[in-house]
């Protein structure tokens, strides 16, 4: 029996109930919301001294931007970041969890939790879903066995690469790696790299746009840098659009007055009788 | 009606599936013209793109008709090419029939014609028209793809044509306001709220950016003008 104040706690997993429900209406020729696709730039190289993620932060509906500041390095562990790319909310959700996961396993461990751990929780949980979760990931991070970086597609299938990008503007991002990466680059160096490729998807693709956010993981630290560049400045407005008083429309008007309510103070509340 | 959802496999179909092919391409863009009382002012971004890719980021998609004439144009690129060349040719042989360059309202009222000839098959464009008329006041013509016209003081078209159309009937048309006074817009205040609208559409449509290219129409001629926008 749940009650307001007794709720019955909801069944684990996902919620299938209207499925059958929303099948009828696309029949009927209902059109399903959209959901939010973060058209995207994501990257990840390996350097000297461990891993550097990088996004750009535009959030597209169809044609039009979304979100222009939108955060797309997720946090899964203290030695461990996540570029999410493709469905907003599947890359959101799902990195949330495993990060939650990940955190129990740690405690249960006590130990640094590798990020090979992380990357078959991810690839099982999205087989398991047959890419219906659509979310595309670069999974970074360093442990006990070093500089550690994995590139997760939808469907489950994964890569482990010394260099990786995913999103919309994978293509841009990845011509740039493929002619400047090499082997232990310093950390200036791999940041510049970063920010290059993620530049070079803002600018040659539509779905990517707005600022580069960077994060630099090393042995035992976390350098997270949002908004490291803005690479696109907002134009100056030439004119004033501030509306005179007066201009807008008074539809209808109700004057109260206002009742004065007098306070009562209730004293401290008596202990429980436990005799 | 059957409320059970069949599993789709596709590679595994036997049933005949029909095949189309789509002649149309969006090429996003986005054109707005403003009337005034001795002059007109059109802008268009110079932004060329389909899907998530930029073409070009310097097309000009303003063609001047005459010298008192311009048709902007947004849409299926190819299809601008050739409206735009029978329209050349047309106005070309309307000089040498008849001695004498074709008048802004004459070439609105060929437009339509033109368009709608392709009914069943369209231009697949978004099409301004601007122009001095007969007396040298300010006109602008919009269009929708088979050729319907109409008259109007402002007109925003194209990829950003829904976002920015309330805002000029709002700032041009004084529309939703009480107590301002109904005066004409200057040409200062026009030329300043387009720069402005092409700000805010770069912001929010991916087709809309890199720059734009104004055409401002008075007696004396066309005078080009050019604003750079954000390039994400």
């Amino acid at each position: 029996m749940s009650s307001i104040l007794c709720p019955e706690i909801p069944s684990p997993g996902f919620s299938f109930e209207n499925c059958r429900r929303n099948a009828m209406l696309e029949v009927k020729g209902h059109a399903m919301p959209k959901a939010q696709k973060t058209g995207t730039t994501i990257v990840g190289i390996i350097y000297k001294d461990g891993v550097i993620l990088g996004a750009d932060t535009r959030a597209t509906e169809d044609t039009t931007v979304a979100d222009k500041n939108c955060e797309k390095i997720h946090y899964l562990a203290p030695n461990m970041y996540c570029c999410g790319a493709g469905t907003a909310a599947d890359t959101e959700m799902t990195t949330q969890m495993v990060a939650s996961q990940l955190e129990l396993h740690r405690l249960y461990t006590n130990r640094v939790v590798r990020v090979a751990t992380a990357n078959q929780m991810l690839k099982q949980y999205l087989f398991r879903y047959q890419g219906y979760i659509g979310a595309a990931l670069v999974l970074g991070g360093v442990d006990s066995t070093g500089p550690n970086l994995y590139c997760i597609y939808p469907h489950g299938s994964t890569d482990k690469l010394p260099y990786t990008t995913m999103g919309s503007g994978s293509l841009a991002a990845m011509a740039v790696f493929e002619s400047r990466w090499k082997p232990d680059l310093e950390e200036a160096e791999g940041i510049k790299l970063v920010r290059d490729a993620i530049a070079a998807g803002i600018f040659n693709d539509l779905g990517s746009g707005s600022n580069v956010d960077v994060c630099v993981i090393k042995k035992g630290s976390v350098d997270y840098k949002r908004t490291y560049d803005e690479a696109n400045i907002k134009g100056q407005k030439q004119n004033s659009y501030k509306y005179p008083r007066g201009v807008t429309d008074v539809l209808s008007t109700k004057v109260v007055d206002i009742e004065e309510v007098s306070v009562r103070v209730i004293g401290a509340p008596e202990d429980m009788e436990i005799a | 009606m059957s409320l059970v959802v069949k599993p789709n496999f596709p590679d595994y179909q036997t049933a005949p599936v029909q095949r189309g092919f789509n002649p149309y391409a969006d090429n996003g863009g986005s054109v707005v013209a403003i009337a005034g009382d001795d002059f007109v002012i059109i802008g268009a971004d110079t932004r060329l793109s389909a899907g998530f890719s930029i073409y070009t980021r310097e097309q000009n998609k303003l063609f001047p008709l005459s010298s008192t004439t311009v048709l902007g144009c947004s849409g299926c690129w190819c299809d601008t090419l050739t409206l735009t060349r029978i329209l050349k040719s047309r106005m070309q042989m309307y000089q040498q029939e008849h001695n004498k360059t074709m008048s802004t309202t004459a070439c609105a009222q060929m437009l339509s014609t033109m368009l709608y000839y392709k009914r069943f098959f369209p231009y697949y464009i978004s099409n301004v028209l601007v122009g001095l008329d007969n007396d040298g006041k300010g006109v602008v013509y919009s269009y929708d793809p088979i050729g319907h016209c109409e008259k109007r003081t402002h007109r925003a078209g194209g990829s950003a044509g829904a976002l920015l159309q309330p805002l000029l009937d709002n700032q041009i048309g004084k529309k939703n306001m009480l107590n301002v006074k109904e005066e004409p817009v200057s040409q200062q205040r026009a030329l300043s709220i387009i720069k402005d609208v092409f700000i805010s559409a770069a912001e929010r449509d991916i087709y809309t950016g890199d720059s734009i290219l104004i055409n401002i129409i008075t007696k004396d001629g066309i005078k080009e003008e050019t604003f750079q926008l954000r390039k994400d």
